[in-house]
């Protein structure tokens, strides 16, 4: 029997967002108002992808993670240590390219560190990732020395706040990468190893796949999105602050991958229905702003979007409406 | 020795040498009264932690805990402060609350069939965000009743104090070890870890023991909370924030296996004293930072972990009965 798949009749995300992009119009009927000013494009839209840029790039990273049953539950630290490196290398006055690379081979570090745990210790991913979540923060506040780090280097803090082509650097930062993981994982079989490692990673083995080497690689490519999240992240505020940067972006992250409709029980993933979660998460963020309701209220959305689609998900409920279906087929036969 | 006892017996060895090295560095630190704080301080980690202790075994996990905390301590304090209700009929309000906050993730973890974490993610968000709603600044508590219950405690001999939460603390951990060694319900949650296909085919009613696991979790969690506003005398909706990482920090350190079926409800008492002895340590020290604590935590997480690996994977060889990677 076929399950009945809501996602295959329309894409559900799209209608989402598109839902409360309306009502943020509704509440704010500037919303969609976009100008351009002293050559930059300036409105709420734009403010959404801006903002929503380190949560796409790390839903980017988290996406084929996921999609191997994994999770990396240390990105936010990472983001926090990657902006450590950044502000004190920009302190120190290194040039942008120095200051970069330093920060992305950390957070490839710490994802090479991350992989290696999950795929040659065999530990849980979510286990192995716990260990640098707690450290992380740690490790971070060792290279501040406990300070928040401002720096004042035009260069990096361009990336940050930066524009190019009118929009803003984050996103075209985000949307590059999207591009260029989507081609990676669609153009080259890296995508088919990730799914069949996702749907059973024995019986991948088995089929002469390597995969640890995989895996390696997939965490390390999170750890390397992280560190930039944790850059974009570090120059928006011009400073590092160990304790706050990243702070449960790991779950807005998640968050996005599952939105995008990636199955948590793996093989199955789309990189940039991740990054569409990501801007439905911030779309969700900026019209609780705009409405004036207090941000807390956020939190109590968020679960309840994620609750929505966990009941969607679910392959019990799935059943249940094939099973109504069924039968209303029958009835209408006989 | 029973090979079973193996990875508890080295975590309360290592608690023990790493104690020692303490007192013989720092003397001082040999005094009922650093041991009586050792209580007080981690009182609340530690009920919280026998709750992740059970769901651990069951082989699932509560990330929600540090949020129920957090929103256990503000309906307390609101309860009290702009109620007026008496303490003790808010605590059995809140405990109801957590409890049915609890089972209701629970419920959807077995009824939805979906991964336990991101259920407990959920009702995290859930949790703080009622908590900020209700208020958003800490509610100072004054109360007859919280200033008596802080005042009492059983004076040790050397000058320590062993306080109501202290000793609360202990007899959480008492309980919960009953719990789970000799009664029916104790024996569900191993099975259910061990092997969830095979406790079904066993006749476990796993529905209501995967409800009842993850209500007693938040019931200790709700527990927790209170302790913790009797302990800082006040409600705040960003207390104990990620304190779920200690509480599965203590419980992988005091031995108990993350993929479930195996652990001891005294060894993460072992792993609470372990956090609080880096932390006292540190104090002692006074040249190192706070930030040391969260790297030494980590590095002894990834140790236990490391070991578990170790043992297991040595005894698995031994039966031929490796687990397939997850």
């Amino acid at each position: 029997m076929k399950r009945l798949q809501l996602t295959e009749i329309v894409r559900p995300q799209l209608l989402a967002l598109a839902c409360i992009l309306l009502l943020n119009w509704f509440v704010f009927p500037g919303f969609f108002t976009i100008t351009w000013q002293d050559g930059r494009l300036f409105g709420s839209l734009i403010d959404v992808i801006n903002r929503g840029a380190p949560v796409a790039i790390l839903a980017i990273g988290m996406t084929a993670i996921i999609a191997t049953r994994g999770v990396d539950l240390s990105v936010g630290a990472v983001m926090a240590v990657a902006g450590a490196v950044a502000a004190t290398a920009a302190v120190a006055g290194q040039p942008l390219v120095v200051t970069l690379i330093a920060a992305l081979l950390v957070g490839l570090l710490c994802g090479l560190w991350n992989g290696s745990l999950v795929a040659f210790l065999g530990m849980q991913p979510f286990v192995a990732t716990l260990v640098l979540m707690v450290a992380g923060r740690g490790v971070a506040q060792l290279i501040t020395e406990g300070s928040i780090v401002t720096f004042s280097d035009p260069a990096l803090i361009f990336v940050g706040t930066g524009s190019l082509l009118g929009l803003p650097m984050p996103a075209v930062i985000a949307l590059a990468l999207m591009l260029a993981a989507h081609l990676v994982m669609r153009r080259t079989a890296m995508g088919l190893f990730v799914e069949a490692i996702g749907t059973n990673r024995s019986a991948a083995s088995y089929t002469g796949l390597r995969t640890r080497t995989v895996i390696l690689t997939l965490y390390a490519f999170g750890g390397l999105c992280a560190a930039l999240a944790g850059v974009i992240a570090a120059a928006d505020i011009r400073g590092a602050d160990a304790n706050n940067a990243g702070l449960w972006l790991e779950l807005d992250a998640i968050l996005a991958v599952v939105i995008g409709g990636t199955s948590l029980l793996g093989g199955r993933f789309s990189i940039p229905m991740s990054v569409l979660g990501a801007v439905i998460i911030q779309a969700m963020n900026t019209g609780i702003l705009v409405s004036g309701l207090p941000p807390e209220f956020n939190l109590i959305v968020k679960a309840s979007v994620i609750i929505l689609i966990l009941v969607m998900q679910s392959d019990r409920i799935g059943e249940i409406v094939a099973r109504r279906f069924a039968r209303l087929k029958l009835r209408g036969k006989t | 020795m029973n090979p079973r006892y193996r990875p508890l017996a080295a975590t309360t060895l290592i608690f023990i040498v790493a104690y020692a090295l303490c007192i013989m560095q720092y003397p001082s630190m040999w005094s009922t009264r650093v041991l009586g704080n050792f209580l007080t301080d981690n009182a609340f980690l530690g009920i919280a932690a026998v709750g992740a202790t059970f769901v651990i075994i069951s082989g699932g996990i509560d990330l929600s805990v540090g949020a129920v905390v957090g929103l256990a301590g503000v309906l307390s304090a609101v309860l009290i402060t702009k109620l007026g209700l008496h303490p003790l009929l808010a605590f059995a309000i809140v405990l109801f609350v957590a409890s049915a906050f609890g089972a209701g993730m629970g419920a959807a973890i077995h009824f939805l069939r979906v991964p336990p974490f991101i259920v407990t993610l959920a009702g995290m968000f859930m949790a703080r965000g009622v908590a900020s709603i209700l208020t958003q600044d800490s509610i100072p508590i004054d109360h007859e009743f919280y200033r008596t219950i802080s005042s009492l405690y059983y004076l040790l001999p050397g000058g320590g104090r062993l306080s109501v939460i202290g000793l609360l603390m202990l007899l959480v951990f008492l309980v919960g070890g009953v719990i789970a060694h000799k009664t029916r319900f104790g024996s569900y949650v191993y099975a259910l870890g061990g092997n969830p296909t095979s406790a079904a085919l066993m006749g476990v009613p796993v529905g209501f023991t995967t409800i009842a696991i993850y209500a007693l979790g938040s019931f200790l969690g709700g527990l927790a909370g209170i302790v913790y506003s009797l302990y800082t005398s006040s409600g705040y909706p960003l207390a104990a924030v990620g304190m779920e990482l200690d509480a599965i920090a203590a419980v992988v350190i005091g031995g108990t296996l993350l993929t479930g079926g195996y652990g001891f409800i005294f060894g993460t008492l072992i792993g609470v004293m372990l956090q609080g002895l880096v932390q006292t340590y540190i104090v002692f020290d006074g040249t190192l930072s706070s930030w040391w604590t969260k790297i030494a935590i980590g590095l002894l997480l990834f140790m236990f972990i490391l070991l578990q690996k170790l043992v297991f994977s040595a005894q698995g060889r031994r039966t031929r009965l490796q687990k397939v990677p997850a």
